[in-house]
């Protein structure tokens, strides 16, 4: 029988990385279990933004949750560093959301509005063209301005997921790639995963395979309701840094590569592109930096986001087996250090707390029953 | 250009050139595109107006595509030159960038001849300027008569003697040629002998180069184990070790090879099956007798879909645009079986002598995986050997994770020239083949394209929603 | 630099880091700059090394240079045209928007 651990995580993406990294922190030996190179792999198609504006405005506890992520993502990113070296690139210049036209300004300040009145530490401020400009080099001029909030930032996806790895490898925990569960079953106080490399155990299993994550659920008596959703980016040649602020659907990378993405499609399972889309990203954004319209594409992709029927995320602890959890979202990175910091205290004493109650499955219940 | 074709054609090298001349010859409705703005590919590079006064420095086998090319210009198909073509997507919606602007077309039929590319040599210093490939040093030759005095060759493979045996037609001084084909290949090759003996005239041309350049006085060097290239800004000299002690020879240019390589990036992104070849230790495309790959409409010819040589590249053309035509209805079957069937056997005799070929010229493991961990592998992103090791360490399964991890791949130059280097340091890191690891994922733009005609772009009627 | 014997081309007459050069009609814009013994064409974005042609056919991206203010241009596969003005590319791609030296703040 292979040796027990504390705590099995599914999923080795940036929330089940980031969960494995706390647990592991938290004293618990924990085990990450991985699909492999080729799975639909969200992670490598996150924007990288560690984003607040534009969360939760209709759902006060989600603005809530993503606030206390984004005050405490510095945190992560120096305990990152300090463990590895690694720098995921994390910075907090602000953000900023370009409004084309009087109409997408007049709604932007409307929402604005509606999110502050719950949430107000949102500061955010309505910025007209010259003021933008002032903020974003190479702004069109033609622009009606946009929304700028300062609690807004960024980070590279990619070296985050390389440093929970790597951090979480220093802290003693251990990871299985190529290991993909096909089976769960749950044993009184501990929990068996099977995999074709061998079955492990743990007293605890916390479900965080994106699209995978429904499957798994079911078998520990949960249900976990999530769908896919294709979001296309195109990426640029190296370019001198010219946006130190990111924005909701551009951002410059440290590289200098500037990334144009936020997409939304249902396709299904199908990662392929789609150009009426790429025209459309490409149009906007030629309207909001025309000078960009000189540069190449010199790359594209689309990942599947992780979406909930409401596109909150869900924390969920099965009632039927006690220490089975599930953890999924579309915002990875931004929930990154709520997902490292504070779900695996949540995990270790057993219990997610009533600030997090509104993030669990039965809001579609409820949902339902009210329909 | 029009919004549909029935057949379409990426390459003008002797094999698109063949199928474009039979394709509209049957009456189809032909349009055939290059980035370059001459057609001859590479093999044929510049045949169009040939500059160079004698005859001789390039030799027969060049001229051969003339003929090709005339008969090309004579024919009716639409040939849209200085195009980069950007997608080929599986429904066959071909993106096609000239002159700023970005247009989209579809076709009933496309047939990818994207011909073939240098294998990489990742050595110490292979970065540096003054560094080319002799694939550079030939076209250098062919397009502009350009040719650098004292220059080494180095590596191995038949095109690598024959631009060194034109240099010599053309009294160009070379300072030095740098043999590394394993003295055991010989060996190893022997039992494809008999085949290669179809092909005797073509062994036997290339020993008369090899003679030629050694009796000339040339420094000629073979069995060389290892090799690396120095200099602080600029290429200064090449250092190779031979019997464990180490050499240096001081030069300003030097060309590589260690053969060539299907150009598959189109192909893979239009969803083309491709299989790593253990023998030829590259990927080639799984197509069935007619060129056809698993795609419905997608045919690829060529030494883009596997090395073959340009005769074989013709024939594979030939081939493709019959089966492309008889699929349309343009021609019957009896008609195309009457054109095909000697020409497949014609194939076949031509392709006898690869197997020789790929064994006797068969490059060592030390220049395709390089041991120096500072050597870089991935030339767009400066990532090197060392990092990569690293990486797989850390728990990299394939070169998607890997990319992921170092950014290897993520260049312009989407893994042409380390995909192959980085696969094999994979496999070998796992103790697994090639074939066990997942590929590169590649996606459209295959060649980069810029914003302003993404932006400008006209979206056919079919699929705006 | 050795020279064959060709037949006669006309000439044009190109800039390279505000020098002038004459180029052979047709021919690509590396191959004019090689024809003047000109092996780098460009530094790197990621640390500064020198680069120049290596493939001379489009596939390796490594003979990028700003023409006539474009900046990532392959000089392989850019034909000369009298008048023409190419620089040598330091770093990244430059298209006259960027951060001056006070303002990067990343």
């Amino acid at each position: 029988m292979s040796p027990a651990y504390d705590a099995i995580v599914v999923g080795g993406g940036l929330v089940g990385s980031a969960l494995a990294f706390g647990l592991q922190r938290e004293g618990l030996s924990t085990l990450i279990l991985d699909e492999g190179d080729l799975a639909f792999r969200a992670t490598r198609g996150n924007f990288g933004l560690v984003w607040v504006q534009s969360k939760g405005i209709d759902y006060s506890p989600y603005a809530h949750w993503t606030w206390e992520s984004a005050e405490t993502w510095a945190s992560l990113s120096n305990l990152i560093s300090e463990i590895t070296g690694i720098d995921v690139g994390y910075r907090r210049p602000g953000g900023a959301e370009i409004c084309i036209d009087d109409k997408e300004f007049a709604a932007k300040r409307q929402k604005m509005e509606k999110l502050q009145s719950h949430s107000p530490h949102v500061k955010f401020e309505m910025l007209d063209q010259k003021s933008m400009a002032e903020l974003l080099p190479g702004l069109s001029p033609d622009v009606a301005g946009g929304c700028y909030f300062s609690g807004d930032g960024h980070a590279n996806p990619l070296n985050l997921l390389r440093g929970l790895h790597q951090s979480f490898k220093s802290m003693g925990g251990v990871i299985n790639s190529d290991a993909p569960v096909n089976d769960i079953v749950s044993q009184g106080s501990s929990f068996t995963a099977k995999t074709k490399k061998g079955q492990f155990h743990g007293a605890r299993i916390i479900l965080a395979a994106g699209l995978g994550t429904q499957n798994l659920a079911n078998k520990v008596g949960m249900d976990i309701p999530v769908h896919p959703d294709r979001g296309q980016i195109l990426v640029t040649e190296r370019l001198k840094p010219f946006l130190t602020i990111p924005l909701s659907k551009i951002r410059q990378t440290i590289e200098g590569s500037v990334q144009i993405g936020d997409s939304h499609e249902d396709a299904g399972l199908d990662v392929g592109m789609s150009t009426p889309i790429l025209n459309k990203m490409a149009i906007r954004a030629v309207q909001m930096f025309p000078h960009l319209g000189n540069t190449r594409i010199v790359r594209a992709w689309s990942a599947l986001r992780i979406m909930t029927p409401d596109g909150y995320p869900i924390y969920e602890q099965s009632e039927q087996h006690p220490g089975a959890f599930a953890a999924v979202c579309h915002s990875g990175v931004t929930l990154a250090a709520a997902h490292a910091l504070q779900v695996p205290k949540y995990i270790k004493e057993g219990t997610l707390p009533t600030s997090l109650a509104p993030l669990r499955t039965n809001r579609f219940k409820k949902e339902m029953a009210h329909a | 250009m029009k919004d549909h074709y029935d057949i379409a054609i990426i390459g003008t090298g002797p094999a698109g050139m063949a199928a474009a001349t039979v394709a509209s010859a049957h009456g189809a409705d032909v349009l055939i595109v290059d980035e370059q703005p001459e057609v001859g590919g590479q093999i044929y590079r510049g045949i169009t107006h040939q500059s160079i006064k004698d005859k001789t420095i390039l030799g027969d086998d060049y001229y051969k595509g003339q003929s090709l090319a005339d008969a090309f210009a004579a024919s009716n198909a639409d040939h849209v030159s200085g195009a980069t073509v950007w997608q080929v997507s599986p429904e066959r919606e071909i993106g096609i960038s000239k002159d700023g602007a970005a247009h989209l077309l579809t076709a009933d039929q496309v047939i990818i001849a994207t011909g073939a590319q240098e294998r990489p040599f990742p050595i110490p210093g292979w970065t540096l300027p003054g560094v080319m490939t002799a694939g550079s040093a030939q076209i250098l030759l062919k397009s502009s008569g350009i040719t650098f005095s004292n220059a080494v060759f180095a590596g191995t493979g038949p095109l690598l003697y024959l631009i060194a045996y034109q240099y010599l037609k053309a009294g160009v001084p070379i300072r030095a040629i740098l043999d590394t084909t394993p003295k055991s290949n010989r060996l190893k090759a022997l039992p494809h002998l008999p085949g290669a003996l179809y092909h005797l005239s073509s062994i036997m041309k290339g020993r008369k180069w090899i003679k030629a350049l050694k009796s000339s006085g040339t420094l000629f060097i073979e069995g060389i184990d290892n090799l690396k290239i120095t200099g602080k800004d600029s290429t200064e000299a090449i250092e190779y070790l031979l019997q464990n002690k180490w050499h240096r020879i001081e030069a300003s240019n030097v060309f590589l090879h260690q053969g060539v390589v299907p150009n598959v990036n189109l192909a893979m992104a239009s969803g083309c099956i491709h299989h790593w070849n253990e023998q030829k230790l590259c990927w080639h495309a799984s197509t069935d007798e007619w060129g056809s790959s698993n795609v419905p409409g997608i045919s690829i010819a060529g030494d883009g879909g596997g090395i073959g040589g340009a005769i074989a590249a013709e024939y594979q053309g030939r081939i493709t645009a019959y089966q492309a035509l008889y699929t349309t209805n343009k021609v019957k079957k009896q008609e195309r079986d009457i054109n095909v069937l000697p020409t497949q056997h014609a194939l076949t005799h031509e392709m006898r002598i690869r197997p020789f070929l790929d064994v006797m010229f068969r490059p060592a493991t030390q220049f395709r995986i390089p041991t120096d961990d500072a050597t870089i592998v991935c030339r767009c992103e400066e990532v090197t050997a060392g990092k990569i090791r690293e990486s797989i360490s850390l728990g990299c399964a394939g070169p998607n994770q890997l990319k992921g991890f170092t950014r290897c791949g993520m260049g312009p130059c989407q893994g042409r020239f380390c995909s192959l280097s980085v696969s094999e340091l994979i496999a070998k890191a796992q103790n697994v083949s090639v074939n066990e690891l997942e590929q590169l994922r590649l996606r459209p733009p295959v060649k980069p394209l810029m914003l302003a005609e993404l932006a400008n772009l006209t979206i056919l009627a079919s699929e705006d929603t | 630099m050795h020279e064959i014997e060709m037949k006669p081309s006309p000439k044009v007459s190109i800039e390279f880091d505000g020098q002038t050069l004459q180029a052979n009609e047709g021919e690509t814009v590396a191959a004019a700059l090689l024809r003047q013994t000109h092996l780098a064409f460009r530094t790197t974005p990621v640390t500064g090394k020198s680069r120049g042609p290596f493939c001379m056919m489009g596939v390796c991206f490594d003979c990028l240079v700003e023409i006539d203010g474009a900046p990532n241009k392959q000089a392989c596969m850019t034909y000369v045209e009298d008048g023409m003005r190419v620089k040598r590319q330091l770093g990244a791609g430059d298209t006259g928007v960027f951060l001056s030296d006070e303002e990067d703040t990343q």
